[in-house]
């Protein structure tokens, strides 16, 4: 009883204040040019994006660069299915198909350390975009395809809720026992499993989780090209931005990830339009210098200063 | 009655046999040491008893069941506990964490946070490490990270608890310390296989011995006809 009430209190001023953010972002578009949800909606794709992929290779130190391949599925759903069936559907089932994917190869892959994960990975995404071509061309007669167009502030309200949604579920699994499992089996695997821990099944759900986001969010965004074909859904910057945002917000805790997507998207969306042709140098030397400086991200940095502001307390932790 | 029982378990490592044809039996509430000299295969024998490696040929049946080629984390839900050798704790978790996430997965029922706290708390006070239970692991001394696995693997509410060399690198109060913890250990109703080259430890704690060379187990029997056994004194003191 006396546990609730303490939760509950130290989780109502931040309750409040996401509750507040929350109501500002879904009344925006009403407010606000048309340009604005637009970016938002990127920013919150890359958001997703980054969150999610954090989710699995965060803790378990596991890098994956499937990322591009998960969302690549989840653009082709909407391509294929975008027609016959109701939005909210196509999303869904986008996301699905992602996780079912992910739990295929990752229950294959999973056992895989280090490097040799890594570039499995990236190489599902190569193969997932030649077998398409191939598949398109061989069978369809296509090479690309044209997706359903729906208008900004539609986008705009599903990405956003996918964006709590994902948020949410991070947070959820982190506070879980599984979160706690997820770090252990990232910092001494072996012993992981000598306590009790499927390391297999945890991973690979979570890694089919992490998918079901990315997914979904690959879904939505199709909906504003217009026109896609394999080179353009699987891309590969979708697997190594969301990499670069999550070490250039920090990778430890939940925020970390999260403030890295937003002003890395936003950097990158000022670049682009201020300086078009340094665009690619600028982005760039940020990048450098926040490898170089910021080992631990924005994250480390904000710990580090917090650290020296209050003192030689928290000095050593 | 045997509780953890081995039959003609081999394992070959190339065309090297680590562990060659070793049958032992473990009965209920027994403290069994293991010994030999470096490379005699105690350690991977542990890793067959625990999955970590599976026999090939041989059988490994734990309270009568046949659990070979169960996973580790199957073997360890039965009730088959160990440490490693080489300490292998979560280096970057608080040290009650360490032990909590034994208490939340190492048994088939459900626990809740508050609980699983609690447990690794009483686990921490059991094992004598309740004054760093906030404090990363690898923060430990080497004693006390020792110490953080028996009782992670506690946390797992063992029948049967596999002691990997605990009390290496110890001085002689803290082997005296470690002693008592194994007897301790003993009285709350757990049988225990350990592996230790502290004689002094292994004679007075074991009710029996068995005494591995090159892979083969070449003498068995209580502190006492061990100690007096030819066969083990030429194989520690050469011909």
């Amino acid at each position: 009883m006396n546990k609730l009430t303490l939760t509950s209190k130290s989780f109502l001023i931040p309750g409040i204040i996401l509750l507040v953010g929350l109501i500002i972002l879904v009344a925006l578009p009403y407010f606000t040019p048309i340009y604005t949800a637009i970016l938002l909606s990127t920013i919150f794709m890359y958001v997703v994006l980054t969150t999610s992929w954090a989710m699995f290779s965060g803790p378990t130190g596991q890098i994956s660069l499937a990322t591009a391949a998960f969302f690549g599925v989840g653009i082709y759903i909407a391509a294929t299915l975008g027609t016959i069936m109701p939005l909210l559907v196509v999303v869904l089932i986008g996301g699905l198909v992602s996780a079912a994917l992910a739990l295929f190869v990752g229950g294959l892959t999973l056992r895989l350390k280090g490097i040799y994960f890594t570039i499995f990975t990236f190489g599902l995404l190569e193969l997932m975009k030649n077998l398409l071509l191939w598949f398109e061309i061989k069978f369809t007669g296509t090479r690309g395809r044209f997706v359903v167009v729906v208008d900004y502030n539609t986008v705009y309200f599903i990405m956003l809720a996918i964006l709590v949604l994902t948020l949410l579920t991070a947070y959820l699994i982190r506070r879980s026992k599984y979160g706690l499992a997820l770090q252990g089996i990232g910092e001494q695997e072996e012993a992981a499993e000598h306590i009790g821990i499927n390391v297999t099944l945890v991973k690979v759900f979570t890694f089919a989780i992490s998918a079901f986001f990315i997914g979904a969010a690959g879904t939505i965004m199709a909906t504003r090209w217009t026109y896609v074909d394999p080179y353009i859904a699987f891309n590969m910057n979708f697997s190594f931005t969301p990499v670069l945002m999550a070490i250039f917000g920090g990778i430890g805790p939940l925020f970390g990830p999260v403030l890295g997507a937003i002003i890395f998207a936003y950097l990158e969306e000022i670049l682009i339009t201020k300086f078009p042709y340094y665009y690619m140098l600028l982005f760039g030397m940020v990048m450098v210098v926040s490898v170089l400086y910021l080992p631990n991200g924005l994250v480390g940095l904000i710990q580090s200063w917090r650290a020296r502001t209050m003192g030689g307390e928290h000095g050593n932790s | 009655m045997a509780i953890l029982e081995g039959v003609g378990v081999t394992k070959y490592f190339g065309g090297l046999a680590a562990v060659s044809d070793v049958d032992f039996h473990v009965d209920q509430g027994e403290i069994v040491g293991l010994i030999g000299p470096n490379g005699a295969g105690k350690t991977t024998l542990f890793g067959l008893i625990s999955a970590a490696l599976v026999p090939k040929p041989g059988l490994i049946r734990f309270k009568g069941e046949n659990i070979t080629g169960l996973k580790p984390h199957q073997i360890c839900r039965k009730g088959l506990a160990r440490t490693f050798q080489s300490v292998k704790i979560f280096p970057n978790m608080p040290v009650i964490s360490n032990v909590a996430l034994g208490v939340h997965f190492g048994t088939p029922e459900r626990v809740t946070s508050a609980q699983a706290a609690e447990e690794a708390a009483k686990l921490l006070e059991f094992v004598g490490l309740s004054a760093t239970a906030a404090i990363p692991a690898k923060d430990l001394t080497l004693v006390n990270q020792k110490l953080l696995e028996v009782a992670r693997a506690l946390a797992t509410k063992p029948e049967v608890l596999l002691l990997d060399e605990i009390m290496a690198g110890l001085n002689p109060t803290e082997i005296a310390q470690a002693m008592e913890l194994v007897s301790k250990i003993r009285a709350q109703g757990i049988t225990i296989l350990m592996i230790e080259h502290v004689m002094k430890a292994i004679m007075n704690v074991c009710d029996r011995i068995m005494v591995l060379h090159h892979g083969k187990k070449i003498a068995e029997g209580t502190p006492q006809e061990i100690a007096t056994s030819e066969t083990v004194i030429k194989v520690y003191l050469g011909e």
